[in-house]
């Protein structure tokens, strides 16, 4: 499935393609997308593992930028 | 402005002032370094501290970490000056990019601001208030004037003018009574009516809407892609470099300190930002303005290929013709009055036409539908049946008349209608405007009839056609039409029953797809209304969305190998490297903005 929340907030395009490459890292995660542009956070995964991957993405994310945090 | 960039504002404000104020200060060394070292911390701590976490989780080359050691680079040499400069002016360049996407971002979710936000109910005799996910199907609700309709529905009660500039783009409202249907999403503007819901919230149109807008900026194309890899090697090669010419030169030429600035100069260059920011926001900008038109596109790599367009495959009804079928010919005026009394209670698009053909008169009772073939009634006390001539024939009636919808009324031919299908006022110009903008060929694919097909072919003077195909056929010759074609091939029906070919195609459109959830997600982009002239205008979009792609991609390239070439041979310092880094991010994403206006 595919889930897309929305991040508050991203502030530099290369932080989201940082992003985006650790969350494609994270375990489960068929698919991963950061759009600096649009401030949003797309995951593709099982559904069962969403909240999971979830929690792990927004570990990824603090370390990029501690300020980010994905909206849910 | 947000609170952080207000916030960051205020710091580039005091920091500019110190700065100013202390290169007027008459001090010297080691005074003169710590009164510089305040503005810089008050400008540049977050991106010092950014730098130092980012390196401990392994992203080094990015541009906190480079901009952080230019300056701290260019202070241990005693360029106090260049290093504050260069720190204010990255982070004033970051505030105008910040503000700038922040600005893109709202004008284009600003547009698509259709989510209804309530529902009025009737629930036990009294509308109450809830959301649109509670909403069931057969509900009736209750839209007041200026709230959006939640769900698509029917009208059951009242009448309005309806604003679906939202859903379809057509600027003119659409006047609504009962029976008709109404698209969750659009606005109801003059008086309240009562509908009832046909979907739920999820399978509405105006949810359909939403997750393909979601998920456009999410399908990235080839050149999102190129970036994100050209900027992966970029900045490590640059660094490099800069290590190069720091240490090499010195050797053979002594001078370390004017090597090492040299190199630092090169390592405010190496931020590829200009790029990563301006590829993905001009692709934004440019989706936007398709949708401001009721294009939806599903991602850029979708605009990518519309721009490389060559070959324009069509399906005919609903297409090419407008598929909303009219009466233009009748033999007897009170038989068909009687028709139309009872084709109004069916939905069948001939019945449709036929029902639109004179003011419906008559109360009718016992009304049955035949399906495929026509309905029957009692109506002022006659057996009357409308449909196919096979209809009457099974009911012993003799056709004498002309047209493909027959009357009978009490076991004896009363009439026909003839009823058809136009070919799309604009069509003919949509086709000339393909060929001008150097498509080059449409190729009109059909199930219908030769005759029909042929009809459609003289009067829109497209290229190609193939008639009688079952929808296998079509993507059989679909796949030959791709297979013989060195562009891009787009596909443009109306995604009712053409779905494999839409999926098939390099580039899938349907087109009125405002009211069919099926058609949103066959399809790669979605004409809300069914305007053909929409398809050059799009191409017209993606082919400017892409030259300004271009032309950023080439000019931020071009310029930062300018600057490390002079750089490099002493040419330009410290200040003009972060005005050629700053520069040309800030012109790139003025450029962007331009897809917005397209």
């Amino acid at each position: 499935m595919k889930k897309v929340y929305k991040l508050d907030e991203v502030d530099c395009a290369v932080c989201a393609q940082n992003m985006e490459n650790s969350i494609k890292k994270i375990k489960g995660v068929e698919n991963a997308v950061v759009s600096y542009v649009t401030q949003k956070l797309l995951i593709e995964c099982d559904e069962a593992d969403l909240e999971k991957i979830t929690d792990e993405a927004q570990k990824a994310i603090k370390k990029v930028d501690p300020r980010c945090r994905i909206v849910r | 402005m947000s609170r952080r960039q207000k916030e960051n504002l205020y710091r580039i404000i005091a920091a500019t002032v110190l700065f100013v104020g202390v290169v007027l200060l008459p001090f010297d060394g080691i005074w003169k370094m710590l009164l510089f070292l305040v503005p810089y911390f008050i400008v540049g701590y977050d991106v010092l501290y950014g730098a130092i976490r980012n390196i401990t989780n392994g992203h080094v080359f990015e541009e906190k970490f480079l901009m952080s050691l230019a300056t701290v680079g260019a202070f241990i040499i005693g360029e106090y000056p260049e290093a504050v400069f260069v720190m204010l002016f990255f982070q004033i360049g970051e505030l105008f990019q910040n503000i700038a996407v922040g600005r893109s971002r709202k004008s284009i979710s600003d547009l698509m601001d259709i989510a209804p936000e309530i529902a009025n109910v009737l629930c036990d005799g009294e509308f109450c208030e809830v959301s649109p996910e509670e909403i069931k199907v057969g509900d009736t609700l209750l839209i007041k004037p200026g709230e959006k309709i939640p769900v698509d529905a029917y009208v059951v009660k009242g009448q309005s003018y309806i604003d679906t500039s939202a859903m379809t783009g057509e600027s003119i409202p659409k006047f609504v009574s009962s029976y008709d249907n109404v698209i969750s999403g659009c606005i109801n503007t003059t008086n309240p009516i009562e509908v009832v819901a046909l979907k739920e919230y999820a399978d509405s149109t105006v949810m359909k809407v939403l997750e393909l807008v979601e998920h456009s900026a999410m399908n990235k194309g080839r050149y999102e892609s190129f970036i994100t890899r050209f900027a992966r090697f970029y900045t490590p090669v640059v660094v490099l470099l800069a290590l190069v010419v720091a240490f090499v030169p010195p050797i053979f030429l002594g001078n370390l300190t004017q090597w090492v600035l040299r190199a630092l100069s090169f390592l405010v260059v190496s931020c590829p930002c200009a790029l990563v920011i301006s590829v993905p926001l001009s692709f934004f900008g440019g989706i936007g303005a398709a949708s401001r038109r009721g294009v939806l596109v599903k991602g850029s790599n979708y605009l990518e290929i519309l721009a490389q367009a060559k070959v324009v495959v069509t399906d005919k009804t609903g297409t090419l013709t407008t598929g909303k079928l009219l009466v233009t010919d009748f033999e007897n005026k009170e038989a068909t009055r009687i028709a139309s009394s009872i084709e109004r209670f069916s939905n069948h698009p001939v019945a449709r036409a036929v029902s639109f053909a004179t003011n419906a008169l008559y109360d009718v009772q016992n009304v049955c539908e035949i399906p495929g073939k026509g309905m029957s009634a009692t109506c002022e006390g006659k057996e009357v049946v409308v449909g196919s001539r096979s209809l009457l024939e099974e009911n012993g009636i003799e056709v004498t008349g002309k047209g493909n919808v027959f009357i009978g009324i009490d076991g004896s031919y009363a009439g026909g209608i003839t009823v058809t299908d136009f070919v799309k006022e604009n069509a003919r110009d949509t086709v000339k405007a393909l060929h001008a903008m150097g498509i080059e060929k449409v190729v009109m694919l059909t199930g219908d009839s030769e005759k029909g097909a042929k009809a459609v072919f003289k009067e829109t003077a497209i290229d190609e056609m193939y008639h009688s195909l079952l929808p296998v056929d079509k993507v059989k010759k679909l796949e030959e039409i791709i297979g013989k074609c060195t562009g891009k091939v787009v596909y443009i029906g109306d995604g009712i029953n053409d779905a494999p070919v839409l999926k098939r195609a390099d580039c899938g459109i349907a087109m009125g797809a405002a009211g069919s959830g099926a058609a949103i997600e066959a399809s790669d982009i979605v004409f809300m209304n069914d305007d053909i002239a929409l398809l050059p205008e799009s191409i017209r979009i993606a082919r400017k969305t892409l030259n300004i792609v271009k032309e950023n991609i080439v000019f931020s390239i071009a310029v930062k190998v300018l600057v490390l070439i002079l750089t490099a041979l002493g040419y330009a310092d410290m200040w003009q490297a972060v005005f050629a880094d700053v520069g040309v991010m800030v012109i790139a994403v003025l450029n962007t903005l331009r897809t917005l206006k397209l």
